[in-house]
């Protein structure tokens, strides 16, 4: 039996929605689960690292210390990672915060903004909250990324094409329709 | 609005004849008067000229002697060039900031006095300096700066500042400066004798075409640093199709380190006016603009008076020397700190009241200049050179210099050396004898022709001075071998990005980045292929730029690449596979550990 | 009008006097992306997306006029990677979200970048702040996206008869300005050709937003500058 390339995927500062694109490939997740074995994923919902992977895929950005924490682990973990989707490449939504002070930020989402209801006008400080970083980190700005899958969420084929040339060696055919930022 | 504002607005604007290319003129004297060039000023202004005030808006925030939010009665523009640097500028900038209470930009609660830095004000050979408004304050050291305050509190009338004035012109009644000339080498073609009138007469006696022909045997290439030929600039504009011509002499000498045509203007005014009025004639052209820049305000009501004793000598004016239908007239304008309009197309924006933007090219000045029309731009000392040659002929002037660079170059020359200051010498000198003419000791890399041409280590200083070898507008300095190189090229990367004009991509953002790839080495953060990205986009940036700023501002990252590259190749390093070196976690969470109260446990 | 002839990566070019490299080429069916040049207005030269080699040298084909005899590239790997870099730095300069810009797929930025097959900026993010203007009640003015390119400038000027925008500071701290305190305070109106201008999402038309559906925009399928190389193979 030939040992399949084990392959680890995250949602950081992210939506999940990029998972879902990964989803999207629909039945070709049958030809997928033939080349591949998932390691630490929330398709499996495994929360740790089983071995060495070939392939890592990171959705989202890093918001706090724990995001840091993990992508720094998948980097270790993994011989080619890639930034899925346009909050692990550019930020995205989660960045729109990358110009206002972190007190303002947090003072909109808990105190001020309207529909909130906090009379103490306390904001959540647990010590298992991970902090908060003062900006929002697209991830090649904490780690080496090898590989970028723009779009808001990238297409199924798109995650089907990176992935097929990843795991068979086959470039795949430049499509035009593939890169997509939104 | 305040009545006294809008009528003194309208009363300035009046007198530039509500002319829309004076702007400059305009702004400048609402901006002495007023303390700003407020919004309201700006909308009285755009109503007098018959403009929009988001025009007015676009001139005065582009230069930053200009300014829309009110600044002190007096302001103090501390050099901060790196040559003031190694002179004692911190010091100096701390004394002051302490004494006045107030941090560098900032003007004290009493609107009397605001204190700034600004690049290079043309002082390099006697730093630290500053320009008190227009009183420019030299040798500078944390004592003196204090003192100066306390005289400026006592009377806020900077001309007091001066107790001492230097030497020559310097100390004329229309000068009155401390400033010195520091002429140390005096050649035959600026520093020698001239009698006003003598070359003109000369000319006079020449059809215009014969004057172009001998400014072209000449040799003569343009002492700004482009190196442009004299004579075919002249026979280009004096061909083109025009109503009018114009000649424009650029007195902007921005370029860091650079200070002779300061010394030129001050000494050798006549020689300038003359040789703008021979262009005039060989061009036919009547009228001439000097660009003076706005550090050189000091020297405006002298030069005034030298035109107007032209004029009276019958020099300038309508049938100059008796020569009938030949009339020729100067004027002055003032620039307002910007150190990209001493590119020429930018220059000309300048003159017709409007940002110090460059153009596009083609059209090229001598085809469509000055308000559409054919011009030439040449530097002071090209004037200058023009008058000599056409005194003492072509050949004579031919003869002096290199092979290929013809004639004598007017050196300003500062930094880690005994005796700075002003140099006339033939092209085709070496480097090493520009060390020892100067007393430099344990000179270890010398910067030729400002931070926009190149840095060479002591393996160069053999090096030629011409434009094929070692090419300089006229900006010499040396440092010692103890100075920080890299240190040096961040300093000059810092300063094309404050005068870059924004308008073309690579320049505007480009030059961000390169600081950004810079600083991340220099901090030790960096790979080896950081230093092919530093290379890679400092070539992208000169090949892309639209005007010769962005094509020279990466020169002193890349020049430093290319001469000291093993001082960049010691500060970077492969990396382990992990958080990148750049990535400070501790920095990125110390605002949430603030605010939480407790630690990151990553960190 | 006397006509010249040049050549374009080998092909040879017929092209009128006193036409620019870029009018040229489309005359063509060569396509040479760009950015700030629009319909009829003055040449700006200030993206430099479209520079070219000309006889050796670097020039914006948008402003640099036809010689005869010129040899002229415009694919190169060398020109190609350049432009990518001006691509590259105007999204860095900026804050393009494009997953929620109404402007996304009718976007020339966001367009050339697909072309050029950019699925991630080159440099460091730089997250500026800035302003967006609503005070219009039909268009409204989002500085986050704002390039820089004039076009709504010189629209405003030589095509509305207006002076409604013009730029103000310098170097990096360029940006755009309205003629009046805001966007409300001037004479803009919604029809104007200054706002049809706007390559990308800064200057635009309020209530219309993402009215065609995703995949039938104008660059969803075809690549920006198709138009004028099909043109050109017919």
């Amino acid at each position: 039996m030939t040992t399949k390339a084990r392959i680890a995927t995250v949602s950081l500062a992210g939506c999940f929605g990029c998972h879902m694109s990964i989803l999207d490939i629909d039945d070709r997740i049958l030809q997928l689960a033939e080349l591949v074995e998932f390691d630490r994923s929330p398709i499996n919902d495994f929360k740790e690292f089983q071995g060495r992977c070939a392939v890592g895929i990171v959705e989202g950005g890093c918001c706090n210390e724990e995001n840091v924490h993990v992508l720094e682990q998948f980097r270790k973990q993994c011989d080619v990672l890639i930034s899925l989707g346009e909050c692990a490449i550019t930020g995205g939504i989660p960045a729109m915060r990358n110009n206002i002070p972190l007190r303002e930020c947090l003072e909109e989402a808990y105190v001020k903004s309207p529909g909130v209801y906090n009379p103490s006008g306390a904001i959540p400080n647990d010590p298992e909250l991970p902090l908060l970083l003062n900006r929002l980190y697209p991830c090649h700005e904490v780690v080496k990324i090898d590989q970028f899958i723009p779009g808001c969420p990238p297409s199924a084929d798109a995650i089907w094409d990176a992935l097929g040339t990843l795991l068979t060696g086959k470039p795949a055919v430049p499509v035009y329709t593939r890169i997509k930022y939104d | 609005m305040k009545q006294p504002m809008a009528k003194g607005t309208d009363e300035i604007c009046r007198r530039f004849g509500n002319d829309r290319t004076r702007m400059m003129d305009i702004v400048l004297e609402v901006q002495a008067r007023f303390g700003c060039v407020s919004h309201e000023a700006m909308e009285q202004i755009a109503r007098a000229v018959n403009t929009h005030p988001v025009e007015v808006e676009s001139v005065v925030t582009f230069y930053s002697f200009l300014s829309v939010k009110p600044q002190g009665q007096v302001v103090i523009r501390l050099c901060s060039d790196i040559v003031d640097w190694m002179k004692g500028y911190e010091d100096v900038a701390d004394a002051m900031s302490k004494e006045l209470g107030v941090t560098m930009g900032e003007t004290t609660p009493d609107g009397a006095i605001t204190l700034t830095r600004t690049p290079c004000i043309g002082m390099s050979d006697q730093a630290p300096a500053a320009l008190v408004n227009d009183v420019v304050v030299t040798h500078l050291t944390p004592e003196r700066g204090r003192q100066l305050i306390r005289d400026l509190r006592r009377h806020l009338d900077p001309p007091q500042l001066v107790t001492m004035v230097g030497d020559g012109n310097n100390a004329h009644p229309l000068v009155r400066s401390m400033v010195r000339n520091n002429i140390r080498m005096r050649g035959p073609v600026h520093f020698a004798g001239f009698e006003p009138g003598s070359a003109l007469r000369k000319t006079l006696a020449l059809a215009p075409e014969a004057v172009i022909r001998e400014i072209k045997e000449s040799r003569l290439r343009g002492r700004g640093g482009a190196g442009f030929p004299a004579g075919l600039k002249w026979e280009l504009a004096r061909n083109a199709p025009g109503r009018k011509r114009y000649i424009l002499c650029n007195a902007d000498e921005g370029e860091p380190g650079t200070f002779k045509d300061r010394v030129l203007l001050t000494e050798r005014a006549d020689m300038v006016l003359e040789g703008m009025t021979i262009a005039g004639y060989a061009v036919g052209s009547d009228s001439g603009i000097i660009y003076l820049r706005g550090e050189y305000r000091y020297l405006q009501p002298f030069l005034e008076s030298a035109i107007e004793e032209r004029r009276r000598q019958g020099l300038l004016g309508t049938d100059i020397l008796g020569k009938k239908g030949f009339p020729f007239d100067i004027r002055i304008q003032l620039g307002a700190g910007a150190y990209v309009c001493g590119e020429e197309t930018a220059l000309i924006s300048s003159c017709e009241g409007l940002r110090g933007d460059p153009r596009n090219r083609p059209p090229f000045p001598p085809q469509q200049g000055y308000l559409g029309c054919p011009t030439i731009v040449n530097n002071v000392e090209t004037f200058c050179c023009a008058s000599r040659i056409l005194l003492e002929g072509a050949s004579w002037f031919a003869a002096m210099g290199s092979p290929r660079t013809s004639g004598t170059k007017v050196l300003s020359i500062s930094g880690d050396c005994r005796k700075p200051g002003v140099y006339e010498v033939p092209f085709g000198i070496t480097a090493q004898e520009l060390i020892e003419m100067t007393e430099a000791e344990n000179a270890g890399s010398m910067l030729i022709g400002g931070p926009s041409r190149q840095m060479i280590g002591s393996e160069r200083f053999g090096g030629r001075i011409c434009y094929d070898d070692l090419a300089t507008g006229g900006a010499i300095m040396i440092f010692n071998r103890a100075r920080n190189k890299l240190e040096i090229a961040e300093h000059y990367l810092d300063f094309f990005i404050e005068e870059s004009c924004g308008h073309c991509t690579p320049c505007r953002v480009g030059l961000i980045l390169l600081k950004r790839a810079v600083h991340k080495v220099v901090a030790g953060a960096g790979e080896p292929s950081d230093l092919t990205d530093m290379r890679d986009l400092s070539n992208f940036i000169i090949r892309t730029s639209r005007c010769g700023l962005g094509q020279a501002a990466p020169n002193p990252v890349l020049g430093a690449l290319e001469n000291f590259g093993d001082l960049y190749a010691g500060l970077v390093a492969e990396r382990k596979p992990g958080l990148l070196p750049e990535f400070d976690l501790s920095q990125a969470v110390v605002d949430a550990e603030l605010r939480a109260g407790r630690q990151s446990k990553y960190v | 009008m006397s006509g010249v002839t040049l050549t374009i990566d080998g092909k040879s070019v017929a092209a009128e006097k006193g036409q620019t490299l870029l009018k040229a080429a489309e005359g063509a069916g060569i396509y040479i992306p760009r950015l700030c040049a629009y319909k009829d207005l003055l040449p700006h030269g200030s993206c430099r997306v479209c520079s070219v080699r000309v006889n050796g040298r670097i020039q914006a084909a948008c402003v640099q006029t036809v010689t005869d005899g010129a040899i002229v590239e415009n694919e190169t790997a060398e020109l190609q990677e350049y432009r990518r870099n001006i691509i590259d730095l105007l999204f860095v300069e900026g804050n393009h979200f494009c997953m929620y810009c109404e402007k996304s797929g009718h976007c020339e930025l966001q367009a050339l970048a697909y072309r050029f097959g950019i699925t991630a900026p080159r440099y460091q993010l730089l997250y500026p702040k800035r302003d967006i203007d609503m005070s219009h009640p039909d268009v409204y003015l989002d500085h986050n996206r704002c390039i820089l390119c004039g076009r709504c400038v010189r629209a405003s000027q030589d095509l509305d008869h207006k002076n409604v925008f013009q730029f103000i500071e310098r170097g990096c701290r360029k940006r755009l300005q309205v003629n009046g305190e805001a966007l409300a305070a001037t004479d803009l109106q919604v029809t104007d050709e200054a706002v049809a201008s706007c390559p990308v999402g800064a200057l635009m038309r309020k209530r219309v937003g993402y009215s065609v559906p995703v995949g039938e925009r104008p660059y969803d399928n075809i690549p920006i500058g198709r138009d004028i190389e099909t043109a050109g193979e017919e």
